[in-house]
């Protein structure tokens, strides 16, 4: 799979089969396409080549199963909502097309608030609430949807240590219950205490497979030491021809 | 369907020459009239012109939240050569060029137009959205100018009446306008009722919803529709350099008052019909005044008291807000500081003995006005007890509260030590500017962090000596 920005290409040729039931993390160094990888997993963004495979089916058939939690710096946290109504967004899609959301729902998102640690912030406006509480509101809204793969884009990107706690708590629980979660990360040091399974990342495939195995020095040289430069460039060459510049 | 038209006395109030410059001021019994809605025609106009006001203020609050705002003015800009080229049509069929029908159908295809023009220039170009509205807006309507130019020279026709969808003419609206206006209105409310959590999440998580499986680019071509049908029914109204008034002002309005959407929504089209209305019985009192300028003038002064006195988020309630906020600081210092001073002089700390003024005074950077101020503050809170004129001690309550703050003051205090090197002489005036805005959540860490340090739950010492406070 080749995916493309603007026609830049951003990831190239990913081949990827990641088992299910473990925590994987996502790794590598700033603009190696993590957050892509997950955004054209969810066909969010067009993939030039190749397709993607979900439990087996293209993603469009397997959705519902599919949990995400985007970067929390993507939505506008001045948007007139409290917490329990982003919360219930992931439920949306149960509720179905023109109804409203009903008490079973909120019920079903305030145990989702409860799970990671927030329920008493419920009806909290959501620019009031710290960073990693806000975290913990789109974790919950992931959450609510029960699903069986969960697609999380740094979670843990500016969250105090309780909200760090919190998230990796939920994180060990849903894998014991057999589910598979994706986890962009971006601290070094916590990969080998909280991943399984890592793929190291920029701009094509490093290295993947267990973590004990594959992040080693050597590895993470790879990743992170050698500029791809002459990969960028060709991108970037690639996309001032397209745009006839 | 032909509309039942009974021009009412007021109907020769609307006509007058165009050579009369005065203002002329509304009798007392035109004022009643207008006010009772007593005249079938302004009857008409007000109520027409009411419903539009709340369908738009409605629809703006996606907008507005969508951070479409400025597309909807690009949009109705962009309806003025759809207009006129209609009119040119129609006359040159052999029409009059009045069929209103025809017109709004030829403003709402140049409408679509240019916000498709806005959408290509900023896909294929690199020119950013903004550069992208003021272009077709200026260039839309710059044609349209052209063209109305044209159609004023060929002079065939009725084009007289084409400049009225600039600027806004209510008082021309017809019972079938109206019908149209209240059938608009119906339409989108009805939709946005339906559609309401779908809506809410197109604007607030478009990626979320996309990966969802919601249809965003449909929904947000179903609120593109809305708009522009809003528009163009609005255009002869408001006009067409105003109706953006409607979409966004309300809804911008509405925002200092909620912090839910469905309110937020549900006011801004109550504050959308308010403005609007009113406006059109401006309009109709003056008749000079074009109504969509009117509209826009009680509209803003809504938006102005709502800034203003807004529950939760206008300039009143923050203000009030930080004022309390004070109080509480000040109340805080006052207790630390009491406190202390019994802590330095080694004295049991107890609700009996009185902390002396002076002292006070030494510990802080506070005028002795200042102080007493203070004091005679927490004395109405029940928190301290004056006695005499150069001492006060605690109240029972006063001493559990102080207890409380002094002991948060010292844990954050050896939070910076042991957390982030602070040196002990500076940590004070650290201190002194967080702890106000220590929230439960974080109090309880710092119980943790000092628990896990083996501290028992006392009041820890002072990390520095006290008295050589730093003012804050």
């Amino acid at each position: 799979m080749t995916v493309a920005y603007d026609r830049k290409p951003v990831l190239w040729d990913i081949d990827l089969d990641i088992p299910a039931g473990q925590l994987v993390g996502i790794v590598g160094p700033n603009g190696a396409g993590k957050s892509t990888l997950i955004k054209a997993v969810m066909d969010l963004v067009p993939t030039a080549s190749g397709r993607v495979r979900v439990f087996g089916k293209p993603f469009k058939q397997s959705r519902s199963r599919v949990g995400y939690v985007p970067q929390r710096e993507s939505v506008d946290w001045d948007f007139p909502v409290d917490a329990l109504d982003v919360v219930a967004m992931g439920l949306y899609r149960k509720v179905g097309w023109f109804l409203p959301v009903r008490a079973v729902h909120r019920k079903q998102a305030m145990a989702a608030l409860d799970k990671v640690g927030i329920a008493e912030l419920a009806h909290r406006q959501i620019s009031q609430l710290s960073g990693g509480q806000q975290q913990r509101v789109f974790l919950a809204r992931a959450l609510v949807q029960d699903a069986d793969l969960y697609l999380m884009d740094e979670p843990f990107a500016a969250v105090d240590a309780a909200t760090e706690r919190a998230i990796v708590t939920v994180l060990r629980e849903l894998r014991s219950r057999g589910k598979t979660v994706l986890v962009v990360h971006h601290d070094l040091q916590t990969v080998p205490e909280y991943f399984d399974h890592v793929i190291l990342i920029n701009m094509r495939i490093v290295a993947h497979g267990p973590t004990p195995e594959v992040f080693t020095k050597e590895n993470l040289h790879r990743t992170y030491g050698g500029k791809l430069t002459l990969l960028s460039q060709a991108a970037e060459a690639l996309m001032r021809e397209e745009r006839g510049l | 369907m032909t509309p039942t038209f009974t021009p009412g006395p007021s109907a020769s109030s609307l006509t007058h020459s165009i050579t009369d410059r005065s203002v002329s001021w509304p009798t007392w019994d035109q004022f009643q009239r207008v006010l009772l809605l007593s005249d079938y025609n302004t009857r008409l106009v007000v109520l027409g012109t009411l419903t539009l006001g709340a369908a738009a203020g409605l629809i703006g609050s996606f907008m507005l939240l969508r951070k479409r705002a400025l597309l909807g003015d690009a949009l109705s800009h962009a309806t003025l050569p759809g207009i006129v080229l209609a009119f040119l049509f129609s006359v040159a069929a052999g029409g009059t060029g009045k069929g209103l029908s025809v017109l709004l159908l030829g403003g709402s295809i140049t409408a679509v137009l240019g916000v498709l023009a806005v959408l290509l220039i900023r896909r294929y170009t690199r020119i950013k959205e903004d550069a992208a509205l003021g272009v077709v807006l200026s260039v839309f309507f710059g044609l349209g100018v052209a063209l109305l130019g044209i159609a004023q020279r060929t002079g065939q026709g009725n084009s007289a009446g084409l400049e009225s969808f600039i600027y806004g003419k209510a008082a021309s609206m017809v019972a079938l306008d109206a019908t149209l206006i209240g059938a608009v209105a119906l339409t989108v409310t009805l939709i946005c009722i339906l559609l309401f959590k779908e809506l809410k999440l197109l604007c607030f998580d478009t990626a979320y919803a996309g990966g969802q499986g919601w249809p965003t680019l449909r929904l947000d071509l179903i609120l593109m529709a809305m708009v522009v049908t809003i528009t163009v029914t609005g255009l002869q109204a408001v006009g067409l350099i105003l109706v953006i008034a409607l979409l966004i002002i309300p809804a911008a309005a509405a925002r200092f008052w909620s912090d839910r959407l469905a309110p937020m929504a549900m006011l801004a089209a109550l504050l959308g019909g308010l403005s609007a209305g009113v406006g059109a019985s401006m309009s109709a009192l003056f008749p000079r005044m074009p109504s969509g300028a009117m509209i826009v003038l009680v509209a803003a002064l809504v938006f102005l008291v709502s800034m203003i006195f807004g529950r939760s988020r206008g300039i009143l309630a923050r203000a009030l807000r930080r004022h309390f906020f004070n109080r509480k600081v000040g109340r805080q210092h006052l207790l630390r500081a009491m406190f202390e001073v019994l802590d330095s002089e080694d004295e049991p700390c107890s609700d009996l003995t009185l902390v002396q003024i002076d002292r006070l005074l030494a510990l802080r950077s506070w005028s002795p006005r200042a102080l007493r101020r203070e004091i005679a503050r927490a004395h109405g809170d029940e928190l301290v007890v004056p006695a005499g004129d150069n001492a006060v001690r605690f109240s029972p309550g006063g001493l559990l509260e102080a207890r409380r703050l002094v002991r948060q003051h010292r844990l954050w205090e050896m939070y910076l030590i042991t957390h982030a090197d602070i040196a002990p002489s500076h940590v004070d005036r650290d201190a002194d500017a967080i702890e106000h805005i220590l929230s439960p959540e974080l109090i309880a860490q710092l119980e943790e962090l000092a628990a896990r340090k083996a501290e028992a739950p006392r009041i820890p010492h002072s990390p520095h000596a006290i008295g050589v406070v730093s003012p804050a």
